[in-house]
């Protein structure tokens, strides 16, 4: 990929997946760095851990990612010493959308998605693609293994869609230890069939009592 | 740098002239009035003057091999010059690069959105379904975004460009409200859209939208698109599957139907457009602009409203298979 003179971006590959619940929220990616067909380690976090509400999960270019992450947090600490206040999870949400548009002619090569508790204590993922269209869902994935998650959790997960009127409620109503079981089997299974995923998985769960980290080994081939 | 010694040393001769004069390189008519009032020969001297300061003795700033003329000269060359980088990756063609770094993204586009005027306002109505190339991103996404409580708009193309042009639309608008102290025309709203649109246009963006709703002079509907084109019409459909949807719209569209009528009418322009488009679906949403506003009429999954309208009739059989008995 890096050969041809002219193509700026490289895929580290990896996956994440968010999963909002009615009072937590579930942020896992996996810990591997690759390009091409190397692993260059198998201890690389994905996970950036924005605000005590607030955490960002993102794969693609880890060049970009380091950025993107750095930028983040910096905009998060001046929001700190202006408004006297943590970032809610949708004001981050936004934030990122406008990050990654004003990079529109040259875009960040980072898919994300974005867990935490909105103002209310529920749980809340946001979900972008890597020039800034975002949307609030119940649960959602990014990465080279999202096309192999994507229908499991579909499949579990699938609540009404929020266009519908009259509306539904888009959280899913299983337990906090329900949904890290499901983000662990999830992650199993997109290890056996994507190169670029596996080794080990970080697992962040946000809660009314914090963040909590909890790591899962995975299949090293 | 040898300009700014020029400027310092001119400012303590000249003080009253600007240094703009004496630093343009061609002899160009004075811009100031107080040269011309000057006479020949006090410029003449002036001249003399700078173009003795031009000539520096910059004797110090040879490369040592040309004052030393030896056979040394060419290897003293490569140790004395300066160190030089290979241009980074990517600036051969930058323009190049950015178009591939753009297609490559592939960022969510496909859809079917529309829009019409009748008696009673403006009919709004999309669906929901985001690609990425053949990956459904999400059934889920809102496009119809409500830029005002009495203005729409449509989001078809890429959805970043939808997203975030529709938002800075809407603090224009407010912005337009609070300067002028009333409410902005759509004719107003798509004219700033547009114009956006058009300065940017060339670098990639892709958007397919309709601005609708109801100001002063009654309801408004203009189809606004990224190439800078916009279209005031009556009857508007954009995206991958609006063929299908024309053909139902024009085909069952009266000035004079009720709110109702219009709103199954696009209702199921909307459902056979997903029907047949693979880049279409998800949940059709229909809004009604009125003179107070817009409202939410429904919001429809279009695999429920397939066997609403299609309901499954039972198919007489001829031969029925009948299990085969236990063994």
């Amino acid at each position: 990929m890096a050969l041809r003179g002219d193509w700026m971006y490289e895929n580290n590959g990896g996956t994440c997946v968010a999963i909002a619940g009615i009072d937590y929220c579930v942020v896992a990616a996996d810990t591997r760095l690759s390009v091409g067909y190397n692993i260059l380690t198998r201890d690389h976090s994905k996970i950036c851990s924005l605000a005590d509400k607030v955490v960002l999960a993102s794969s693609g270019f880890q060049g970009d990612i380091r950025a993107l992450h750095k930028n983040l947090a910096a905009r998060h600490l001046l929001y700190q010493h202006q408004h006297n206040k943590q970032m809610s999870c949708p004001a981050m949400g936004q934030l990122l959308s406008n990050t990654l548009y004003y990079k529109r002619f040259f875009p960040y090569y980072a898919f994300n998605v974005l867990g935490g508790l909105d103002n209310e204590g529920k749980g809340c993922v946001f979900t972008y693609d890597a020039v800034g269209s975002y949307e609030r869902v119940g649960y959602s994935t990014q990465g080279s293994g999202s096309s192999l998650i994507m229908p499991v959790l579909d499949n579990q997960l699938k609540s009404p869609s929020p266009l519908l009127l009259p509306a539904r409620d888009a959280v899913t109503p299983l337990s906090e230890t329900e949904a890290v079981d499901l983000v662990k089997d999830v992650f199993a299974s997109a290890t056996e069939r994507d190169i670029y995923t596996g080794d080990k998985l970080e697992i962040v769960v946000i809660n009314a009592s914090g963040i909590k980290r909890e790591y899962l080994e995975l299949r090293k081939d | 740098m040898l300009l700014l010694v020029f400027g310092l040393s001119f400012l303590s001769f000249f003080p009253s002239l600007s240094l703009s004069q004496h630093f343009a390189p061609t002899r160009t008519k004075p811009h100031h009035r107080i040269s011309v009032s000057l006479n020949l020969k006090q410029r003449k001297q002036r001249e003399e003057k700078r173009r003795m300061m031009m000539k520096l003795d910059t004797s110090g700033l040879e490369s040592f091999s040309a004052a030393v003329p030896s056979a040394m000269a060419a290897a003293e060359d490569q140790l004395f010059a300066p160190p030089s980088f290979d241009l980074p990756a990517g600036c051969a063609d930058f323009d190049k690069f950015q178009m591939e770094a753009k297609q490559t993204l592939k960022h969510a586009k496909g859809t079917t959105t529309l829009a019409f005027i009748f008696n009673q306002g403006v009919i709004v109505a999309a669906d929901s379904r985001a690609s990425m190339g053949g990956y459904i991103s999400s059934q889920s996404v809102k496009k119809i975004i409500e830029i005002n409580p009495y203005m729409l708009g449509t989001m078809a193309g890429g959805a970043a460009d939808c997203q975030f042009w529709h938002r800075n639309l809407g603090i224009k608008c407010r912005l337009h409200e609070l300067a002028n102290k009333r409410r902005i025309s759509v004719t107003g709203a798509s004219k700033l859209l547009a114009n956006i649109l058009y300065s940017y246009r060339g670098m990639g963006l892709s958007i397919g939208t309709m601005i609708a709703g109801w100001d002063e002079k009654g309801p408004g509907l203009y189809y606004v698109d990224s190439e800078g084109g916009r279209l005031k019409g009556n009857r508007f459909s954009v995206g991958s599957g609006s063929p299908y949807a024309y053909g139902v719209l024009d085909n069952g569209y009266r000035p004079d139907m009720t709110v109702e009528e219009a709103h199954e009418l696009a209702r199921r322009a909307i459902y056979h457009a997903t029907f047949r488009d693979g880049a279409s679906g998800g949940v059709v949403s229909v809004y009604h602009v009125g003179p107070n506003g817009w409202k939410k009429l429904s919001g429809d999954d279009v695999s429920e409203l397939h066997y609403k309208y299609y309901p499954v009739q039972p198919t007489p059989v001829e031969h029925e298979m009948v299990d085969a008995p236990p063994a």
